[in-house]
């Protein structure tokens, strides 16, 4: 786990501000404060809970209890892209297990790893993405992808691979 | 019945998410005859009349819901949107997120006059990044012109919308769970009372509504409330979004008046069963909705007449199954989910969700005994009115419909230590 002390960029620390102005009170500012930390640092880090609670004013035991509450925040580091194999009922019987066991393969990780040259981190969840129209389906970073089959999910990793290349 | 496009008029369409666009096609015209030609007390009483119900599960009459909120509390009053859509199934706001935006703030500022709020915060789920973008240009193009802000439409009236972004949890849906993550806390479900209309965000007068509730309120401001209530049937006011999936040919969100059968969804709209196999199961209203058996595809889908067959209309997330379908295996999926997604707060939940789902799965293992059926069923049934929200009873629900709808499924499991959808059905038949 890396030791460097985190803080917001200039910009970031601009939207700090923003975000405090939408609230009455200070604390409903937690949220939207640990997506900012998260999209400048990749994961929470226990530095970045320990800024959060310094700059909130809360208790870092406070920031612990949402941090660990909500499954969108990663406690570790995670692969550059990250992937959601959405496993609930639509997906289920547009058989998405096919779909989960092609990415262990591809991967070379079970869900919740990341691959070895840190590009790929994935998981397969039991919640629905709200996308059952596009069963199977997974979220690839902010994007939905849906109607896979093994062929698609590989040409949609080599696209954001190939993406990254090019940088 | 024929298909009316009321919310779901500009599906499809790319210009519509554009303010110029939708203000170009009587956008925010009903947004100004609230504002400008009725008192707020007009407002809520069309809305009334019109039987709009919340569209996000409960089927809550909404002009009554806001009539709840006290017109003489000093404290400000809050509206939040519940865009959190995560009832398994469920796909509907999401298409109103993100060809549409501008009817759901048109809604928000209808329902901002209605009850005297000033500031309100739509709340969506984290997943939608794409949703959250459109919808997030909207509201900064409607500040810009200002249809939001200061003085909203030229009018005397100061509304500030923010949007919020949630982060990966089923229990921020419930609304008391909603207000606390709204609030910077994990989302644990408040007991209720007090509800959330006397003292809910920032322990304030607050009126939670659904994104595609507060949709339908520019259509009914502008045609009238017995415009909308003659569309629907007896109390079911208007059309709905049926999100259909599962094994239809022609999965997608289809609009119809509330009380259409479901069979014209499935068959009509959906195409029918993918390879013209035969229907089992429906789920009629998301993961919660207790499955119903093929027999009952003639149903009309309203709240009251599904809870009379001992279902609900929910989400109205309508999930298809086929003879394929193995129930023990879709009844895991279903528990995996609550199993997960329970808060923790409760024991019977906490506890009820993690054994159905370890039971279910050891059935589908091939490890099930002769008693785990019993013993789901009581697992089951102490899940129902011990808890704090309604997540256990609604997974209670759900459970207890596979195993009285289909229980030659689950002892075929434990008898045979396997699953034979093909001979199962040879037997009952
Ligand atoms: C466990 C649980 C999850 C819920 N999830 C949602 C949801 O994702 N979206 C929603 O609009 N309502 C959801 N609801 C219903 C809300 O509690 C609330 O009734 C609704 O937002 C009120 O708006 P309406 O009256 O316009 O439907 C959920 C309820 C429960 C018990
Ligand atoms: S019923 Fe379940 S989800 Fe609801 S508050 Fe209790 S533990 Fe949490
Ligand atoms: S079940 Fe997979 S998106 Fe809904």
């Amino acid at each position: 786990m890396s030791t460097q002390a985190f803080e917001f960029t200039p910009e970031n620390l601009q939207e700090f501000r923003d975000i405090l102005s939408r609230y009455p009170e200070r604390r409903a500012a937690l949220l939207p404060t640990l997506h900012l930390a998260q999209e400048q640092n990749g994961h929470i880090s226990t530095e970045v809970e320990a800024y959060v609670a310094q700059i909130m004013e809360l208790p870092i035991v406070d920031v612990r209890e949402v941090v660990t509450f909500y499954s969108l925040y990663f406690r570790r580091p995670m692969g550059h892209h990250h992937i959601r194999v959405c496993m609930s009922i639509a997906c289920m019987l547009g058989d998405c297990e096919g779909i989960r066991n092609h990415l262990r393969t591809r991967l070379g990780v079970a869900p919740g790893g990341v691959t070895a040259d840190g590009k790929f981190s994935w998981e397969a969840i039991p919640d629905c993405l709200g996308a059952c129209e596009l069963a199977p389906m997974m979220q690839l970073d902010g994007e939905y992808y849906g109607n896979l089959t093994p062929e698609k999910v590989d040409e949609i990793l080599d696209t954001a691979d190939h993406a990254d290349k090019r940088g | 019945m024929p298909i009316v496009k009321l919310v779901s008029e500009y599906f499809g369409n790319e210009q519509a998410k554009d303010l110029a666009w939708y203000r170009q096609n009587g956008g925010y015209e009903a947004a100004r005859k609230a504002l400008f030609k009725m008192a707020p007390k007009q407002v809520t009483d069309e809305v009334v009349k019109s039987n709009l119900r919340g569209l996000g599960g409960a089927g809550f009459p909404t002009g009554k819901k806001w009539s709840f909120v006290p017109a003489d509390d000093s404290k400000p009053k809050y509206l939040t949107v519940n865009a959190d859509e995560a009832e398994p199934g469920t796909f509907k706001d999401r298409y109103i997120l993100e060809w549409d935006p501008h009817r759901l703030i048109e809604g928000i500022i209808i329902c901002a006059w209605a009850v005297g709020i000033h500031k309100a915060y739509i709340y969506i789920r984290g997943e939608y990044v794409r949703p959250f973008q459109i919808l997030k240009a909207a509201v900064e193009e409607a500040y810009k012109e200002g249809i939001l802000g200061e003085r909203v439409l030229g009018q005397d009236f100061k509304l500030d919308l923010h949007i919020h972004r949630g982060a990966g949890a089923y229990i921020c849906g419930e609304e008391t769970g909603l207000l606390e993550s709204l609030e910077g806390k994990k989302g644990w479900p408040r007991l209720k009372p007090p509800f959330p209309a006397i003292v809910g965000l920032f322990n304030c007068p607050t009126v939670i509504n659904n994104v595609e509730t507060l949709s339908h309120l520019r259509n009914i401001i502008l045609k009238g409330g017995d415009w909308f209530a003659d569309i629907g049937v007896d109390r079911n006011g208007g059309t709905r979004l049926f999100a259909l999936s599962g094994r239809v040919k022609r999965p997608g969100v289809y609009e119809l008046p509330m009380g259409t059968p479901m069979r014209e969804l499935i068959y009509e709209h959906g195409g029918g069963i993918v390879g013209d196999r035969k229907l089992k199961a429906i789920i009629p209203g998301g993961a919660s909705a207790p499955v119903l058996t093929a027999d009952q595809v003639d149903i009309p889908m309203t709240f009251d007449e599904l809870s009379k067959v001992g279902s609900m209309l929910g989400s109205a997330g309508i999930v298809v199954m086929d003879e394929e379908v193995c129930m023990v295996k879709a009844m895991q999926t279903i528990a995996d989910f609550f199993a997960h997604e329970s808060c923790g707060q409760c024991t019977p939940c906490r506890q009820g969700t993690g054994w159905v789902y370890r039971i279910v799965s050891r059935m589908l293992e091939g490890n099930g005994s002769v008693d785990d059926v019993a013993t789901l069923m009581s697992a089951a049934n102490n899940m129902s009115g011990t808890s704090i929200c309604a997540l256990s009873d609604g997974a209670s629900m759900a459970y207890r419909g596979f195993l009285t709808r289909f229980p030659e499924e689950f002892e075929y499991h434990v008898k045979h230590g396997k699953c034979d959808v093909q001979e199962i059905r040879m037997a009952v038949a």
